[in-house]
């Protein structure tokens, strides 16, 4: 169990290390929200918490 | 005579449209696929080992073969075999949960959720035609957060942390949706090898944190 421990480890790690760059890349490229964007976004992400809490209680 | 300007498509329009229609086509044929290969994983009952060994592959696959291939019809063989090892690598986990009580109940609600969710998450984007390419350093900033709660998670394992960052990931793969599906109807994304990858990575993240989010909040 240790072993894969280590691995799940280095795994996340590679992920990060590959993540990093492209993160600086997207933070300084993607233009800037305009007035009603994030309202636009926040509406159908809070429908995917309520979703997931209804499945939560049916299980 | 008639005024043909605003019936007839444009050749960006028509490329937009190719583009979207050939994503949702291997999109569907990746799930398939993948399932298959998971359900091969599961009947041969591979271990957790195995299931490491694939995502590696498949990471492998993701970062230095598909950039390459990407322009080329091997592109498709490539996706293929990155969601034919995913799928495979999600065996034991499988086999894992259809030990519990109601496992079978839980895998059957992660797999309808997940359609549900980007089912819905695509056809808001459609229906509204929104641009949310300002999301792209938030989701990948959170995505970093994320992966680094997961690194310090592995060895505090801690149950609630664990659920939250699962219930995270699923924000963060949702509101990727969003933002690859408005790349693709806004021209930000042009190959549709890239954009299925993309939107199956998606939904193969939502699927494995809801499964285990019910699995936590599943009496049994």
């Amino acid at each position: 169990m240790d072993g894969m421990k280590i691995a799940s480890a280095i795994f996340l790690v590679l992920i990060l290390v590959f993540l990093l760059p492209k993160a600086k890349g997207m933070l300084t490229n993607s233009p800037k929200a305009e007035a009603g964007d994030w309202q636009a976004a926040i509406i159908p992400l809070a429908g995917v918490i309520g979703f997931i809490a209804l499945l939560m209680w049916l299980v | 005579m008639a005024n043909y300007s605003s019936s007839v498509p444009s050749s960006a329009a028509l490329g937009i449209n190719k583009v979207l229609r050939n994503t949702y086509l291997l999109l569907s044929m990746t799930l398939i696929f993948s399932a298959l290969t998971a359900g091969l994983s599961m009947m041969a009952s591979v271990s957790f080992a195995v299931s490491m060994g694939c995502s590696f592959g498949a990471m492998a696959l993701i970062w230095f073969v598909l950039p390459r291939v990407a322009q080329s019809s091997a592109g498709i063989g490539v996706v293929f075999a990155i969601t034919g090892l995913l799928g495979f690598g999600l065996g034991p986990m499988l086999n894992a949960y259809l030990q519990l009580g109601n496992g079978a109940e839980i895998i059957a609600t992660a797999l309808g959720g997940t359609g549900v969710i980007f089912l819905a998450l695509s056809g808001y984007v459609l229906t509204t035609r929104r641009d949310f390419s300002f999301m792209g350093g938030f989701l990948v900033v959170g995505l970093v957060i994320a992966v680094v709660a997961m690194l310090a998670n592995l060895f505090l394992a801690i149950p609630a942390l664990s659920l939250a960052i699962s219930a995270a990931i699923i924000l963060i793969m949702s509101g990727l949706i969003l933002f690859d599906t408005s790349r693709i109807i806004h021209g930000g994304e042009t190959n549709y090898i890239m954009a299925t990858v993309s939107l199956y990575l998606s939904m193969y993240n939502i699927f494995v944190n809801l499964l285990a989010i019910l699995g936590m909040s599943s009496d049994d």
